[in-house]
């Protein structure tokens, strides 16, 4: 048998990430979990969570991932803060490479999620931080009484566009299509919601300003219209990236770079699991994370098993 | 142990930061956001590693609004150091610890 630090280390601290510490806490293994900021993921820029279930009146991203967290450590989940650059996943004996030092496991779970995609538009860079954002509950509330436009159309851009109603006077939902992706419930409350004004088949081709955003371009995908929409805030939910770079060619993706793994979340390299956002899946939600997390966790107790 | 990180308002601003012999951290934020008060965390351990060298400070844009304001801040979390008075780097949003820590040694 090889010696290792770990038996595993779990990479990301999100739903998916926490949920697999949980089980392999309880599972006794010797596991320790690497987040490079703080647990918490894309949930913690979710304004309201009213999906996952046993919180019938809905909670907060805050909350639940305090909840998880808190109910991870419970049993005795070691979460560090600190970052992988690069793995190694040659010897049967895995190498997580950090900034300062390296860690080696018999088990690895990815769990780093994703980020939000960027548009690539002129501005869109230029204004980050300046009215241009893509969390709605930290941001939300500098727009009071402004006119802001929101891009896309699947549950977080409709969903976050609901939200910053609560604030702006005005949001413009600028989608490509000419029918929105989001789930019927968020859909109905969007449509019925008069501070919402939906441009179809529209795409957002820059921003514009002096030290802040002044306003946007807007394109019709069909008849080539341009306008100009005066606004100070610009939301960008386009969907998401997975968070990767770190792997190099070490597992098989996806041609948008999203890992494969099989019904055991097992990637292509034996003893590599992974679970959440970062892999290929047909569903990316906190239901669908914390479900990969508890049968990643599963495989992995029972590879360790059988290596040791 | 957790650094110190001295609470700023509107009105000790330009006293405690502005003015101020040592370079200045400040992390503007709010109660309502979560990547706030998660990165508060991160921002104390690095007060811990730094605190010698540079002042670390937080506002709360909630109840100070012309200080955020007087930089174009809306996007929290916002970290903006100060030096000599003037605003040498911003960074928003969540940012690894790592990154934190290269940029604050960048400025030192």
């Amino acid at each position: 048998m090889k010696t290792a630090d770990y038996d595993l280390v779990i990479i990301g601290g999100g739903p998916a990430g926490i949920t697999a510490g949980m089980y392999a806490a309880r599972a006794r293994l010797n596991v320790v979990m690497f987040e490079k900021m703080v647990p918490g993921g894309q949930v913690l820029v979710t304004d309201w969570i009213e999906n996952y279930p046993g919180f019938p009146e809905g909670i907060s991203g805050m909350d639940l991932i305090q909840r998880m967290t808190d109910q991870a450590k419970q049993f005795g989940l070691k979460i560090e803060s600190d970052e992988i650059v690069s793995v190694d996943f040659s010897q049967p004996v895995k190498s997580l490479i950090l900034n300062d030092k390296t860690v080696t496991a018999h088990a690895v779970i990815i769990a780093t999620g994703a980020s939000p995609k960027k548009l690539g538009i002129p501005g869109e860079k230029t204004f980050y931080g300046k009215g241009v954002s893509v969390c709605a509950t930290c941001d939300g509330p500098f727009f009071k009484g402004r006119e802001v436009v929101a891009v896309g159309g699947g549950d977080t851009a409709v969903q976050e566009s609901i939200f910053l109603t609560r604030f702006a006077k005005k949001v413009w939902l600028i989608h490509r299509r000419d029918r929105l992706r989001a789930a019927g419930i968020l859909q109905e409350r969007a449509l019925s919601n008069e501070k919402i004004e939906i441009l179809w088949d529209s795409a957002l081709t820059g921003i514009e300003g002096l030290s802040n955003v002044e306003k946007v371009n807007v394109r019709n995908l069909k008849t080539g219209e341009t306008r100009s929409l005066a606004v100070s805030g610009c939301f960008i939910w386009i969907g998401i990236l997975p968070n990767t770079d770190f792997l190099g060619d070490s597992v098989k993706r996806d041609e948008f770079g999203f890992i494969i793994a099989d019904s055991k979340m097992e990637t292509s390299v034996p003893g590599v699991f992974a679970a959440g956002d970062v892999r290929t899946t047909p569903l990316r939600q906190i239901a669908s994370a914390v479900g990969d997390a508890a049968i990643a966790a599963f495989s992995a107790e029972h590879y360790i098993e059988n290596v040791k | 142990m957790a650094g110190h990180v001295l609470e700023i308002s509107d009105t000790t601003f330009d006293n405690e930061v502005l003015k101020s012999q040592k370079p200045v951290l400040v992390d503007f934020w709010a109660p309502w956001c979560g990547p706030c008060k998660a990165i508060g965390p991160i921002i104390e351990e690095l007060a811990t590693a730094f605190g010698d060298k540079i002042r670390f400070a937080k506002c709360n844009v909630d109840e100070n609004p012309v200080s955020p304001g007087k930089f174009g801040i809306t996007a929290i979390p916002t970290l903006i150091i100060f030096k000599g008075g003037k605003n040498v780097k911003q960074i928003t949003g969540m940012v690894a610890k790592s990154k934190l820590e290269a940029d604050i040694k960048s400025l030192l």
